[in-house]
């Protein structure tokens, strides 16, 4: 019985993980109806984003390891992926729904910046080579290269899987490959209740996510801001015919979760200390999954389908063939869709013809 | 339209021909050209790097040193992205393409598997760093290791846990996707039924997963004396944090893939007190050792791990093998290395066997105060 | 009909004179590169069939390629043996084709099968759901293969004999495009055609719908299983890591590219995006990096891919009214 309970709390943490992810994903989809790919690199970029803040050296010697460095760390790489998602969003993806300036600038200054480092191994050369991808960018923009717009879904999908393979394989170069260790930068304590073994950790973990779960809602649905999400992505064009500023909700969607992608990022690397640049694919998939099995575009729902997720997959492991454990997320992905395609708290919708 | 079509066709004949024109140099007189291989992007990218690390750093030292014959070596790097048909291609590029006299790699032995028939088959010797399953070797006589294989490994830890730790009750932990640990798995199990022990739990987890409470609460149930993790060190830091978080007090026992600096950086103070065989160790007061640690420090700004020792001493031996045999002929280069006897390696001290496999003792080291303290040496 | 016979005749002559002097001329590496570029252009043409042409988005197409190449590697693997003794009468490299072809048909009856299992309960789905689940079958077939260790698990399965070649690759290849553009140009593909471009409508005009999605990916499917097994006999080794899911992004990558919808787009995305990435390998370690950055750069600025909507035959003139 203990083993049940204890397996029990090791699926309920491992599913807040995947919910904190999840959430970004079907906030996205919900919006553009895009499977935003990268966004589980974003989690990635996040989590090394408050590596390289909790070791840095100011941090540590003014706040050390305390409540409020942690604040500081989250807040921080928060941010840092919020404009991350920006930027993406920005470069890749609204080119497909207008004009959207200096969109060759931006990735030819990033050739340029891989094959000035290539070259010359120096951060001048790198410098140089960014810089001249920038101006031969802006060059062939006013010669006349303009995107095209109205993109096929199929066509988003692939530009978020080349955003995706550039990120992580970006991410190796730029972080090294090798995996790294994550600080404590909250004091843990282990609460022995019983016969159960819970530490600290992952009680802040399932607090937390929960507390962002909760601002998200009251974010969508009591702000005004909220209400215009919504609306775009009920109808994108009418919500541009009321005067709504679409691609300006549409980034603020991107950055909100690609904050929470980050959060997510920081709070595993909290349970499980150990980040590299690849991390982030499995449990993206496994996210999407979780969303899925939510309904998406629901924000309720991603957190329960990721808590349901990481329990099924504990249990699975924990009472039957570990090494299937991949498979369990799919397996459950292929009946829910076959069972009830909308998720548990998706309405279903009804296709009139 | 036509005029698409004939873009389209001349798009593809100057790709083809860019690939067979360019890049190909041809050797200069004044070097020889070894290739090599690994992953050095994919899920298993840092022990493509380590690896690439000892050979550059063993290569800028030969070259320093004047050369091998009076050339300098050079060394051309291919990226297997951890995939075996990728290390296929890359392997035939290195030999008919680039030319090369010799081949250093890979780590996994996987690829080794993969790519080993190509090597054979155009008489290039080939020298595995750290590939450890048997199979690799007897793809044929070109190709050569210089690590102990499972069998042997598997059997260390076993005679350790069983003569020196004195456990009956074993616990396995094994990575499922990683064929060295499955490897090492399967042989510790048979030898440690041999000597009369008890396999207690046998679980699996994938390279890359971060949870293993879900396995580790199963095996506590079970209440083995030690647990057996042949993983990277990659997972077994968090393995042994976990363990830790659970209450588990066994020891945890595992192989060579522990070795890295990184490991205890993740797993903490949740590693005191366990136990890992390798191939040399780092404390080795032996001056050769000590000027390798601290020279590779110098150079990348990390301590080696074992697969950079490993590379490091692959290259130095085919330098030998050239050095008795005369000549970078790959023919006459295979022979001397089939020969080699007790070669100065920092992992050891190196007699290449009829099977061309290495023929070295294994270390077990231990986990104390966060450092590696070597406990006893194993010999085959 | 004559023409048709002059036509096979011709390309069995050129693959097979191709095949005794193309490695000589063009080097063991390029070689390489060409086998490796025609059993792409397989896959793309076969994953074109389901996305492209019937409009199902499924991006799982690695693990029906998987189950080819596994179950053509058993079949010759462990059959090899048994079978042999019963056509000695044949000079080898008869033997080889004989076991080849089982192989593959082996291959391509048990990659049909899972088409089967996967294309049934996808029908209710649309869209990125019926992506996602693709991907799903995809992974479950890939963890599955890495649990059986009769076929090597993690370990990879070693030993197989290399009976595949130019030869067997490229005619294979001809084999698929005829087939599938025949099928495309038939009364079946005008079937998967209206599916793609309306599927109410088509239901609404008596298409069965169902029949012909399930059909469309068993189709598929078997023809990734063929490429399964002409990989699997040339490599001579088979690793559940060619099979991730990275690989079937880069034959949607190889189609879109290409350009979605025309056979020759499939074939000039996979030539492509082989190529490219052999190329790509003079940049080093930023060789993926910028495979990246050039995709998303194609897709922002010609999403419809390279040759669009563009074919090489004409297609049949639509019925009049």
């Amino acid at each position: 019985m203990e083993t049940f309970l204890q397996q029990l709390i090791n699926g309920i943490s491992q599913g807040s993980a995947y919910a904190l992810i999840a959430l970004g994903y079907t906030m996205v989809y919900g919006v553009l109806r895009l499977i935003n790919f990268a966004h589980s690199d974003v989690y990635m970029f996040g989590a090394f984003m408050g590596f390289y803040l909790a070791n840095a050296r100011w941090l540590q010697s003014s706040l050390g390891t305390s409540v409020a460095a942690a604040v500081v760390v989250m807040l921080g790489a928060m941010a840092l992926s919020a404009g991350l998602g920006i930027l993406i969003e920005r470069f890749a993806y609204r080119p497909g729904r207008g004009p959207a300036r200096f969109t060759p600038a931006f990735w030819f200054g990033i050739l340029g910046a891989a094959f000035g480092h290539l070259t010359g191994e120096t951060v001048a050369s790198t410098a140089l080579g960014a810089g001249a991808g920038v101006v031969l960018g802006v060059i062939v923009e006013k010669a006349g290269l303009r995107p095209v717009p109205q993109h096929s879904r199929l066509a988003l999908l692939i530009i978020a899987i080349g955003v995706s393979l550039f990120l992580e394989n970006g991410g190796q170069q730029a972080f090294g490959a090798d995996p790294k260790f994550f600080p404590p930068i909250i004091a843990t304590t282990v609460l022995p209740v019983g016969p159960l073994i819970i530490d600290s950790q992952r009680l802040v973990v399932l607090g937390v996510s929960v507390a962002l779960m909760v601002l998200l809602e009251v974010i969508v649905n009591y702000t005004k801001t909220g209400k215009a999400m919504r609306a775009v992505s009920f109808n994108l064009d009418a919500a541009k015919l009321m005067g709504i500023n679409t691609d300006r909700i549409i980034a603020f969607t991107f950055a909100l979760g690609s904050a929470l992608a980050a959060a997510g990022g920081i709070l595993v690397s909290l349970l499980y200390p150990r980040i590299d640049p690849l991390m982030g694919v499995m449990p993206g998939l496994k996210a999407f999954v979780a969303a899925v099995l939510g309904g998406i575009g629901n924000i309720p729902g991603a957190m329960l389908g990721g808590l349901i997720l990481g329990l099924a997959e504990v249990m699975a492991v924990g009472y039957g063939q570990s090494t299937y454990r991949d498979a369990i997320a799919f397996i459950i992905l292929v009946l829910i869709l076959l069972l009830k395609p909308a998720g548990i708290m998706g309405k279903g919708a009804v296709e009139k013809v | 339209m036509n005029q698409k079509l004939w873009s389209g066709v001349l798009l593809c004949a100057v790709v083809m021909t860019l690939v067979s024109c360019a890049g190909g140099t041809e050797a200069d007189s004044d070097e020889i050209v070894i290739g090599e291989y690994g992953s050095l992007t994919g899920t298993t990218a840092t022990f493509g790097i380590s690896s690439k690390n000892g050979i550059d750093m063993a290569i800028e030292e030969v070259n320093k040193a004047g050369g091998v014959l009076g050339k300098s070596v050079r060394v051309i790097v291919e990226d297997d992205q951890s995939r075996p048909e990728e290390a296929q291609t890359v392997v035939t590029k290195l030999i008919n393409k680039d030319r090369v006299v010799a081949v250093l790699g890979e780590v996994a032995s996987t690829r080794s598997l993969a790519a080993a028939p190509i090597a054979q088959a155009n008489g290039i010797p080939m020298i595995s760093p750290s590939s450890t399953n048997p199979k690799v070797t007897e793809v044929g006589d070109y190709i050569f290791r210089v690590c102990f294989i499972d069998p042997f490994q598997g059997l260390v830890m076993a005679k350790f846990a069983a003569n020196t730790l004195k456990v009956k009750d074993v616990a396995i932990l094994r990575d499922i996707k990683n064929d060295y640990s499955v490897g090492l798995a399967d042989v510790f199990v048979e030898e440690f039924q041999k000597m009369g022990g008890r396999i207690v739990a046998d679980e699996s987890y994938s390279e890359g997963d971060t949870d293993f409470s879900a396995q580790l609460t199963s095996i506590k149930a079970r209440r083995p004396q030690a647990i057996f993790v042949p993983g990277y060190y990659t997972e077994v830091g968090l393995i042994a944090r976990q363990a830790k978080q659970l209450g588990i007090t066994a020891p945890l026992l595992g192989g060579d893939g522990w070795d890295s600096p990184s490991l205890v950086g993740i797993g903490g103070a949740a590693l005191e007190g366990s136990y890992f065989s390798n191939h040399y160790s780092m404390d080795d007061p032996s001056p050769a050792i000590q000027k390798f640690v601290a020279d590779y420090k110098a150079r990348f700004g990390a301590a080696p791990d074992a697969l950079a020792a490993l590379a490091y001493d692959a290259a130095n031996i085919l330098f030998d093998a050239m050095r008795r045999a005369n000549s970078w002929e790959p023919s006459k280069v295979r022979d001397a290395l089939a020969q080699t006897k007790d070669f100065p390696g920092i992992t050891g001290k190196i007699t290449i066997d009829k099977d061309r496999n290495a023929v070295k003792p294994a270390v077990v080291l231990r986990i104390k105060d966060g450092k590696f303290e070597y406990v006893e040496t194993i010999a085959p | 009909m004559r023409r048709k016979w002059i036509f096979w005749l011709a390309a069995f002559a050129a693959l097979a004179l191709l095949q005794a002097t193309l490695r000589g001329l063009i080097g063991p590496y390029n070689y390489q590169i060409v086998i490796l570029v025609g059993i792409n252009i397989i896959l793309a043409v076969s994953l074109n069939l389901i996305n492209g042409v019937t409009g199902q988005f499924s991006i799982g197409h690695a693990g029906f390629y998987a189950v080819g190449a596994y179950a053509s590697a058993s079949l010759v693997y462990y059959g090899g043996p048994e079978i042999r003794p019963l056509i000695a009468f044949l000079p080898p490299f008869a033997q080889n084709a004989v076991l080849l072809l089982l192989g593959l048909l082996a291959g391509a009856i048990l990659a049909g099968l899972a088409g089967l299992a996967v294309g049934i309960p996808s029908l209710r789905l649309r869209g990125d759901y019926l992506a996602i689940v693709t991907l799903g079958f995809g992974e479950i077939i890939r963890v599955l293969i890495l649990n059986v260790d009769a076929i090597g698990g993690s370990r990879g399965f070693a030993g197989i004999p290399q009976i595949s070649n130019f030869f067997w690759v490229y005619l294979a290849v001809i084999i698929t495009v005829v087939t599938v553009h025949n099928l495309v140009n038939s009364s079946y593909g005008r079937a998967f055609i209206s599916i793609r471009d309306d599927e109410v409508a088509a239901e609404a005009m008596g298409v069965d719908t169902t029949r012909f999605k399930v059909l469309s990916f068993v189709i598929s499917s078997m023809f990734a299983g063929v490429a399964g097994g002409l990989f699997g006999h040339y490599t001579s080794f088979l690793h559940p890591n060619s099979f991730l899911f990275t690989t079937s992004f880069y034959l949607i990558i190889m189609i879109v590219v290409g350009g979605l919808g025309s056979i020759e787009g499939a074939i000039l995305g996979a030539v492509l995006v082989t190529v490219l990435l052999e190329v790509l390998r003079e940049f080093g370690p930023y060789r993926l990096v910028n495979f990246a950055v050039l995709l998303v750069l194609i897709m922002i600025y010609r999403p419809q891919g390279l040759l669009g909507s563009w074919t090489l035959f004409k297609r049949p003139k639509a019925a009049a009214g």
